[in-house]
């Protein structure tokens, strides 16, 4: 497993994947966050990050299967994945070193969003005066959302042997997961219910700042849940 | 016995792609496979290294059953698939370290020193992959078969795409590796065959038709024997076939084709028929029958 994560860590980075997916991220982040008047920092006047935690979820929509859609569409293409499934490892390894490796890419990618942390807190009158609490409920709801946006990924990627079907159905199902639920619940009576499917109503619990076991539970279920799927994906060879 | 086949059978949809096969496989052994096009010889190694599953039959690689123990008996083997897939963006090295990585050898470095001096790699250890030409990807491919030292070696089609030289060097190494491992390789290429096996497996529509030593392979084709001559005068056809001992006479662009029966030397005929007529004799060989006749007749029906 760990030879799986190191090579898929190296070929980001030896390649132009890793460097793209971060400058990306954060040149959004920062245009968001301190640029577009709409939404920054200076002019909305409060010492939060709302704003980051409320697009990096939209742009994970995209970014992340854009990062996952090779992993296995690009190995089965290839033939590669022969070899790999002929080693003395489980189908199983290889599909957690590959998510782990790619939600490590998606995590390095959120690290240099910690200097926005430090920059608000200067601004802060007085200095400091920022919910520190509810900031790092957000860091790690965040980081989940994306280990379940990357184990969609992986899924989708698992599916097909083309990377750019890999790409849009990973976009679908990430967006269908974290948004459509919400508007689904309001075509029903039982809107509360059908909600707690939806990844959106999880986010926002934790990013409150409480973390409440329900959801790191649900996220949980949902990226083993997705881990599975792939694992039977690739298993189809043997039907 | 390193590797026991028995009764192994695939079905991909309606098609039985590999049909009953049994075999053996020992080491010391180089186990030639060979067979035309889509005969199922690919499937079923995908079998033996446990990437796809038999419908009805069982493997065993040094005493692991592939469906039982898989990991195990991959462990055990070394794997060069068709078409020799590889990562193109890693470098020569890197992907042998990643590979033996996954297998856990001790002193990695020493061992990939090893390959790379076996294979011939040495100058293009330090080249991406996807820079290197066919034959030494080709060379990459077998490397990382090797790695972890296994007992049985099973390639597919391993000298496809070769130029001579990298041929030779192949089959040599393969025959090397034959001395101590048990190598089973699939082929179609005939001379391949006669260069490198001990032992023949001939495989059609998905069924074994011939599984013997090289040397009773070959005296299995010896149904006709061929006598090609050319003379420097016209000959007739109907004039030749009055000779004793030929049975049929073809014209071959300027030479004439004779076959007599099983184990009839004709060309001491041929010579006292050409001195009777005036002729010169300009050519006159005999035309041995090759693997290649014997599949030929195996795989054409």
């Amino acid at each position: 497993m760990l030879s799986i994560f190191k090579k898929e860590i190296n070929s980001f980075f030896s390649s132009l994947i890793g460097y793209i997916v971060i400058g990306v991220f954060l040149l959004f982040m920062g245009a968001f966050m301190w640029v577009f008047p709409d939404y920054s920092i200076l002019n909305y006047g409060f010492a939060t990050m709302h704003q980051l935690f409320d697009f990096a979820p939209w742009i994970f929509c995209f970014l992340i299967p854009a990062i996952t859609m090779r992993s296995f569409a690009e190995e089965t293409q290839s033939g590669t994945i022969e070899l790999l499934a002929t080693r003395p490892i489980t189908d199983f390894q290889i599909i957690l070193g590959k998510f782990f490796a790619n939600w490590a890419l998606v995590l390095i990618a959120l690290i240099p969003t910690l200097f926005y942390y430090y920059t608000v807190y200067q601004l802060g009158a007085p200095v400091g005066n920022i919910d520190a609490g509810e900031v790092a409920g957000s860091y790690i709801s965040l980081a989940l959302l994306a280990g379940a946006f990357v184990a969609i990924g992986l899924f989708s990627s698992s599916l097909t042997n083309n990377q750019i079907v890999a790409f849009v159905l990973g976009i679908f199902l990430c967006f269908f997961f974290y948004m459509a639920f919400d508007f689904l619940s309001t075509l029903s009576s039982n809107d509360h219910l059908i909600e707690l499917f939806g990844i959106n109503y999880h986010y926002n619990l934790l990013s409150r700042g409480a973390i409440d076991t329900r959801d790191v539970i649900y996220f949980m279920t949902f990226i083993t849940g997705f881990l599975f799927f792939t694992k039977t994906a690739l298993e189809r060879r043997n039907w | 016995m390193s590797v026991i086949v028995n009764g192994l059978s695939k079905q991909f949809g309606e098609q039985w792609a590999v049909n009953e096969v049994s075999f053996e496989a020992n080491s010391g052994e180089v186990l030639g496979f060979l067979g035309p096009n889509g005969a199922g010889k690919t499937t079923t190694m995908k079998m033996i290294t446990c990437y796809i599953p038999p419908t009805v039959g069982s493997v065993s690689v040094c005493g692991h059953d592939t469906i039982q123990s898989p990991l195990l008996v991959n462990e055990k083997i070394g794997y060069l698939p068709e078409h020799n897939p590889l990562y193109k963006d890693m470098f020569v090295r890197e992907y042998l370290g990643f590979v033996g990585g996954i297998h856990k050898i001790a002193n990695k470095k020493q061992r990939i020193d090893h390959l790379i001096e076996l294979t011939g790699l040495e100058r293009e250890q330090d080249k991406l992959i996807g820079a290197l030409s066919k034959g030494y990807r080709q060379r990459v491919g077998l490397a990382q078969a090797m790695i972890h030292d296994p007992e049985v070696l099973i390639l597919d089609e391993p000298t496809s795409g070769l130029d001579p030289n990298q041929l030779v060097d192949i089959r040599n190494l393969i025959k090397q590796l034959g001395k101590e491992k048990t190598v089973i390789f699939s082929t179609h290429i005939m001379q391949e065959v006669q260069a490198v096996c001990d032992r023949v497996l001939i495989i059609n529509q998905g069924k074994i038709v011939a599984d013997d030593p090289i040397d009773v392979l070959r005296q299995k084709a010896v149904g006709n024997n061929i006598t090609m001559v050319a003379f420097k005068q016209e000959v007739t056809a109907s004039a030749l076939a009055e000779i004793k001992g030929v049975k049929e006479v073809t014209q071959k662009d300027n030479e004439w084709q004779l076959i007599a029966s099983k184990g009839v030397d004709v060309r001491e005929e041929v010579f006292d028929f050409a001195v009777a007529n005036k002729l010169t004799i300009l050519e006159m060989r005999r035309e041995l029958s090759s693997v290649e006749d014997v599949f030929h007749q195996l795989t054409q029906s």
